[in-house]
C-alpha cells in the first residue's frame, strides 16, 4: 500500500518515529485515524465512536496514574528491602572495616603530611579518582556551552533586557556587604583543605556562588575584563593539565605512587601537604569558573 | 541534640513529600532549597563536615540558582503549575 498518497494513513513505524520525535502525540495520531475510519461510514455511529475514543481516553488516564503509583510503590519498597539487608550501622567486622581504612586513618597524616584525612584520600591516595571527577565537571560545562552558548546573531535584545532589568537597591547594597566576605572565606576554605574540612571543591563552589551573586547585582560589564570566555577556557584547560600532569601518572604506574620530590612539612602548617595545597587551589579554580559559567550560560548564553 | 536530629529528619522526610506534592514549581524549588540546608545541619551530625559545606554550597546555593533560571527561560516562574 502507498502510504505517502494519502496523509491520513501513515504506517505503524512511521507513527512511533513521529512519536518519538515529539512531532505528534500518539492519543492524537490515533485519533486521526479512527476519524478517518468512520468519515465514509454513517453519522449515528460516528457518535458512537467518539464516545468510545474519550472513554478510552479517561481508561489510559487511569491506567496511567495507577501504573505509576505501582512503580513508585515497588521501587521504594526494593529500596527499603535493600536498606534492611545492609550490615547494621556500626559493627566491626563490616566489610568497609578492612585494612585499607586502617591504614588512612593510623599512617594517613605521616605519608602525606594532611591532617584533613578526606584531603589525603581524594587528593593524594585517590587522587586520579577525583581527577576524573573534574573531568565529568569540566565535560558538563562543555556540554552547557554546546547547548546554550549563542552566537551573535541569535541574541535579540529583549531576551538581554529580561535579565539586566530587575536589580533593585537592595540587591546592590547585601551584594557589596556579603560578596567580599563570601570570596574570601572560599579562599579560606580552598587553602585550609588539608587542614580542616573542606577543599577545592567546597571552596570552588563558594567562590563561584559570590561571583554569581556579583554579576547578579552589578552585572557583568566589570567582571567580564576579568573572566571572559578566553580566559576562563584557559585558566580551566591549565589547572586541569597541571592536575594531569602531577597525579595522571597512575594511569600507567597502577598503585604504586611515585616519590614526590616536594617535601611534606609539618602536618598542621598551611605549606604542608606536598602536592595537595597546588592540587586543591586547581580544582577550586576549575569549579569556580564552572560554576560561573553555567550562570552565564543560564542566563546571557554566553561568559 | 538526639532529639533535635529526630525533628530534622522528620522536616527532611515532610520536605521531600512537599517537593513532589506542590502544584507550583517555584515552590517546589524553595523547598527542595530547604530540604538541601537541612541536610547540610544533618551531614554535620553525621560527622561529614566536609559534606556539610558542600551541601550547603551546591545543593542550597548554585543549584536552586540554575533552577530558578530554567525556570526564568521557559516562563514558568509565575505561572508554572504541574496541572496545564
Amino acid at each position: 500500500m502507498d502510504y505517502k498518497s494519502d496523509p491520513n494513513k501513515i504506517g505503524k513505524w512511521e507513527r512511533f518515529f513521529k512519536w518519538v520525535n515529539g512531532e505528534d502525540s500518539i492519543d492524537s495520531v490515533w485519533e486521526k485515524e479512527m476519524r478517518s475510519k468512520i468519515t465514509g461510514k454513517r453519522k449515528k455511529r460516528r457518535k458512537t465512536i467518539e464516545d468510545t475514543i474519550e472513554r478510552i481516553n479517561s481508561y489510559s488516564k487511569k491506567i496511567y496514574i495507577i501504573l505509576s503509583v505501582f512503580i513508585t510503590v515497588v521501587y521504594i519498597g526494593i529500596l527499603l528491602y535493600t536498606v534492611y539487608e545492609l550490615p547494621e550501622h556500626g559493627n566491626p567486622l563490616n566489610p568497609a572495616n578492612n585494612e585499607v581504612s586502617q591504614r588512612y586513618i593510623e599512617h594517613g597524616v605521616e605519608e602525606t603530611g594532611a591532617l584533613n584525612i578526606v584531603s589525603a584520600m581524594i587528593l593524594d591516595y585517590r587522587a586520579f579518582d577525583t581527577f576524573g571527577e573534574t573531568v565529568v565537571l569540566f565535560t558538563a560545562v562543555i556540554c552547557v556551552a554546546i547547548l546554550l552558548r549563542r552566537t551573535d546573531e541569535d541574541k535579540t535584545d529583549l531576551e538581554q533586557d529580561s535579565f539586566k532589568s530587575d536589580r533593585g537597591d537592595i540587591l546592590k547594597f547585601a551584594a557589596r556587604l556579603v560578596f567580599p566576605i563570601v570570596v574570601l572565606y572560599g579562599i579560606y576554605v580552598i587553602i585550609n583543605g588539608h587542614i580542616s574540612p573542606g577543599g577545592g571543591f567546597a571552596g570552588g563552589t563558594i567562590i563561584g556562588a559570590g561571583l554569581i551573586l556579583y554579576s547578579a547585582a552589578f552585572g557583568d560589564e566589570k567582571i567580564k575584563s576579568i573572566l571572559n570566555y578566553k580566559s576562563i577556557t584557559v585558566t580551566t584547560v591549565s589547572c586541569l593539565l597541571i592536575y594531569f600532569f602531577s597525579k595522571g601518572y597512575s594511569f600507567f604506574t597502577g598503585g604504586n605512587h611515585i616519590e614526590s620530590v616536594i617535601p611534606k612539612g609539618t602536618p598542621g602548617n598551611i605549606l604542608s601537604g606536598g602536592l595537595i595545597l597546588p592540587l586543591n587551589i586547581c580544582v577550586g579554580i576549575v569549579v569556580a569558573c564552572t560554576m560561573y559559567g553555567f550562570y552565564s550560560y543560564f542566563t546571557k548564553g554566553d561568559i | 541534640m538526639r532529639i533535635l536530629e529526630y525533628v530534622l529528619l522528620i522536616f527532611l522526610i515532610l520536605c521531600a513529600i512537599g517537593a513532589t506534592v506542590s502544584k507550583r514549581l517555584l515552590v517546589t524549588v524553595i523547598i527542595f532549597m530547604a530540604y538541601s540546608t537541612v541536610m547540610a545541619v544533618i551531614w554535620l551530625f553525621l560527622e561529614a563536615p566536609d559534606l556539610a559545606i558542600t551541601e550547603a554550597a551546591v545543593g542550597a546555593g548554585v543549584t536552586s540558582i540554575l533552577f530558578f533560571l530554567t525556570l526564568k527561560k521557559v516562563d514558568s516562574i509565575n505561572k508554572g503549575t504541574r496541572e496545564k
